[in-house]
């Protein structure tokens, strides 16, 4: 079971979570991103390519699946503006045992970071706003699962 | 070709896309760039420093030298900051 979602409006992790687990696999692993209010941060912008960035999405999940030989994979990401507190993205991986599941998923998020089309835009509550600029340590995440085969 | 822009490269050139006809001269990305650059200061100053610019042709992610001949749609942005 694939699944990815492309969406501006919110989503119920838990009952995304609770789908995965009832796949029958001996591990489920998931991540939930949410939007931090660091600094005074008043909206997250998130701008994406409509086609490019769904396509990149169920490409990396159709890669997991097959790397991890998963039983369910769910990916989620939002996109136009967002509060502090709400969620931006979820993943989630079902398998037999716990190993491919947990590298599944952290493998996921790191390389949804780095490779999904999405620009996030920072508004403080004074009116500053700013692009978030990409971290190498981000880009060190993602590289680690190419090195290490895929 | 129809021209797509993204996040601060959109927002220093005013719009997020634009359909053009780019002269022959034009071979690759970074071609494409140095011509649309002269568009505007506002063209100018998103486009001037090429370091900070990624492309995709025809919703492919390729390198600045790649080729746009044939290309219906280049799209120009910065590094990628999702998840």
């Amino acid at each position: 079971m694939i699944h990815v979602r492309l969406q501006a409006e919110s989503f119920d992790a838990g009952a995304e979570l609770a789908r995965v687990e009832a796949l029958g696999g001996g591990g489920v692993a998931s991540f939930t991103g949410i939007v931090r209010g660091d600094d005074g941060l008043t909206e997250l912008l998130l701008e994406h390519h409509a086609e490019m960035t769904r396509a990149m999405m169920e490409a990396l999940a159709a890669d997991a699946a097959k790397r991890w030989d998963l039983l369910g994979v769910v990916v989620l990401h939002r996109h136009g503006a967002l509060a502090p507190g709400e969620p931006i993205v979820f993943v989630a991986t079902a398998a037999t045992h716990r190993g491919a599941a947990l590298d599944a998923c952290a493998s996921l998020i790191d390389r949804l970071k780095t490779q999904a089309p999405f620009w996030k835009r920072e508004t403080f509550a004074d009116g500053r706003q700013r692009w978030v600029e990409p971290r190498a340590s981000d880009d060190a995440a993602a590289a680690r699962w190419l090195r290490d085969g895929g | 070709m129809n021209i797509l822009y993204f996040a601060w490269v959109r927002e220093q050139i005013g719009t997020g896309h634009e359909d053009l006809d780019p002269p022959a001269g034009v071979r690759d990305v970074r071609g494409l760039i140095a011509w649309l650059a002269a568009r505007s200061p506002g063209h100018e100053s998103a486009l001037r420093d090429t370091s900070r610019l990624r492309a995709a042709v025809d919703q492919t992610f390729v390198d600045l030298d790649a080729p746009v001949a044939g290309a219906r749609e280049v799209a120009i942005f910065p590094p990628v900051t999702g998840g």
